[in-house]
């Protein structure tokens, strides 16, 4: 076992995790304004899919990408900044919590009209593969996402044209505050991959480990036979669908049983059963994301608003 | 200087694709029966054959997924073309050329360029009945982030069609099903009329028809009808709704002193709205009477032909307003609008 990454990846699920606390810190304040949908609980899925592809492979995910964003670019400042809507931003305060991109290190988004981005995923590994280049696409979306046409239409496309693109369900129980029995006529969403035809694996999404091998058999394969697959990873939300729900439709049971899943105390663990490091130094690890996640709260506040001039910049290149 | 030919509408555009998809391999086009069917209106037809599969590209029944497609591909760098069968089915993809293509550079502060066309043909053909007749354009206009092109006449198809997909933003090109065996003068080779330049397609002193796409036609019958009575019309072809000529709108009004705009679609909140909102604002000294436009009535596509004549613009219809204009006959009360509003 790779000691080293062990620790990384523990790390930047406890990057994500205290950048988001401190974020809901800042919206309870009136900080940060608009919608702010938390993905505490579910780090394990973006940081270990992230990881298992190349940093040339194209991300492209959801209005809930803070861990996305993180894992692929590791700019706190720049998340946070955009979060309070300043100049700095990762989108210059034109975004959003929802819509964070960055072209330069290929995570293209940020979309917050469910399913919209699916068929979006496709076409960029469709310019892949016209292309002949080698990168693969990974598109991440939640459970709710199933039952939208342009899923639908994406999955079809990327089946017939054979599209180096990996679709990762983050099914997370609830489509925003209703839960998946009450939504789908299936227990596992991945079943749906079948007919496009498309591989499929379900997966412990609370594993890092066991994401980030899925994933990386998952974007290998896709690599090197240009042909899409479809990774289900079962995890839980902790908090509501956004910051304006309590989540009271969940018994405190049921919460806690997933919270016994929690993939950082899981890591955690595993780090200590193995030796690699003791609580002491894992407690060290996470007080470096939550000196991080500070830093990233000072520097937006300190951060400049977009200039009034600017507000018609940017409508056509 | 190229040498003039009269080719159709219709050939004018597939010029126009495969002059670039020749110049520019970044370039394909993708829609449903593009391929191997020739075209549903025969619009790309020997393209499959110049291009081969790779950059003509056959879709399901699936607008939605390959306008999303088409997309995701032009934020890494591809021009796509996609084509839909008529703007009609455009309504299941809304979404992606509203919330995804429209708002991709804003929202990301400029870090990517969107050049994608869509294209295909819109309005009304003949007795397609409610679904299959809509003149759409002022529903996408609406949404900044889009640019509206829309062709009247052979030579401008190509041109436009040319500048559409040298642009870097996302375009809407709509051009229509009773043009495309239109013929007219067109410059071989390299041929480019720039998005946002109207075209003065008859000269006049006494009233201003500002149009587009096919009413220009219409509008340029009524024209020759009218003058035989001595009423010189100005026929101002906007040529593109977004970015819109203001200037050759308001330069033409202030001469003529009469506006009367000539749209397709329904009058309830559409371009015309916008250009006499304009007028009204810049050249509102040097009116000789209010604004008018003739439309469309305010009714989902009858398919009885009786009624769907009655429904659409008619070079009559616009003499008639003109007229009124004019003060030559009593202006009507206020056409009825759908839904009882007074």
């Amino acid at each position: 076992m790779d000691a080293g990454l062990l620790l990384d990846l523990y790390r930047q699920m406890a990057l994500c995790r205290r950048f988001e606390e401190a974020a809901a810190k800042a919206y309870s304040q009136g900080k940060i304004h608009g919608f702010l949908h938390l993905y505490i609980g579910q780090e394990a899925v973006a940081v270990g899919a992230i990881s298992a592809a190349e940093p040339t492979d194209y991300i492209v995910a959801t209005y809930r990408e803070h861990a996305h964003y993180l894992a692929r670019t590791g700019d706190a400042r720049a998340a946070m900044a955009e979060l309070y809507g300043r100049a700095t931003g990762a989108s210059g305060g034109r975004g959003g919590s929802m819509h964070l991109f960055d072209a330069g290190k290929r995570f293209l988004g940020g979309w917050a009209i469910v399913g919209g981005h699916v068929p979006i995923a496709a076409g960029v590994a469709f310019a892949s593969k016209y292309r002949e280049e080698k990168d693969v696409t990974l598109c991440f979306f939640g459970d709710g996402t199933a039952n939208m046409g342009s899923f639908h239409e994406g999955l079809a496309l990327a089946g017939l044209w054979k599209l180096p693109v990996v679709f990762i369900c983050e099914n997370n129980q609830y489509a925003m505050g209703t839960p998946l029995y009450r939504t789908m006529s299936v227990p596992d969403v991945a079943v749906r991959a079948r007919g496009y035809p498309m591989e499929f694996e379900i997966v412990n999404g609370d594993d890092v480990l066991e994401m980030r091998d899925a994933t990386r058999r998952a974007v290998e394969r896709a690599r090197r036979t240009s042909q899409p697959f479809f990774l289900e990873a079962k995890t839980y939300r902790f908090r509501g669908h956004s910051m304006a729900d309590p989540a009271k439709y969940r018994s405190k049971d049921e919460v806690q049983k997933w919270m016994e899943r929690d993939p950082i105390q899981v890591l955690g663990k595993r780090i200590q059963t193995l030796g690699i490091a003791n609580a002491e130094q894992l407690r060290a690890l996470d007080d470096e994301a939550k000196a991080q996640a500070a830093d990233a709260v000072e520097f937006a506040e300190q951060s400049p608003l977009p200039a009034p001039e600017t507000v018609m910049e940017h409508v056509y290149a | 200087m190229p040498e003039p030919r009269v080719i159709t509408f219709r050939e004018a555009l597939r010029e126009a694709m495969v002059e670039e998809m020749e110049r520019d391999s970044s370039i394909f086009l993708m829609g449903e029966e593009v391929g191997h069917y020739q075209g549903a209106y025969k619009v790309s037809e020997g393209m499959l054959a110049r291009f081969e599969e790779k950059r003509v590209i056959d879709t399901p029944i699936a607008e939605t997924g390959f306008a999303g497609v088409g997309i995701g591909a032009a934020m890494v760098g591809l021009r796509p073309i996609i084509e839909f069968m008529t703007w009609n089915f455009s309504l299941t993809a809304y979404d992606q050329l509203v919330n995804n293509a429209a708002k991709l550079r804003y929202m990301s502060n400029g870090q990517f360029k969107l050049p994608i066309v869509f294209r295909g043909p819109g309005g009304a053909a003949h007795a397609l009945a409610a679904q299959h007749s809509q003149a759409l354009e002022s529903l996408y206009a609406h949404v900044p982030g889009l640019k509206v092109v829309m062709p009247a006449t052979p030579a401008d198809a190509k041109g436009l069609l040319k500048a559409s997909i040298r642009d870097d933003n996302p375009v809407v090109f709509i051009e229509s099903e009773v043009m495309y065996a239109l013929k007219g003068e067109v410059p071989a080779g390299e041929h480019v009329v720039p998005l946002g330049v109207a075209d003065v397609k008859r000269p006049g002193r006494d009233v201003t028809l500002v149009t587009w796409a096919k009413m220009v036609h219409t509008s340029l019958k009524a024209a020759e009808e009218l003058a035989r009575d001595g009423i010189e019309a100005e026929v101002l072809d906007l040529r593109t709704i977004r970015p819109l000529d203001g200037d050759a709108i308001v330069d033409s009004v202030r001469r003529t002193g009469r506006c009367l705009v000539v749209q397709e679609g329904w009058p309830f909140a559409g371009v015309a709205s916008e250009v006499i909102a304009l007028v009204v604002r810049e050249a509102f000294d040097q009116l000789d009477a209010p604004p008018e436009r003739v439309t469309s009535f305010d009714v989902p596509m009858p398919y009885a032909t009786n009624l769907e004549a009655l429904v659409l613009p008619s070079p009559d219809r616009v003499v008639t307003a003109v007229r009124q204009l004019l003060g030559l006959e009593e202006a009507p009360a206020r056409p009825a609008v759908a839904g009882g509003a007074r």
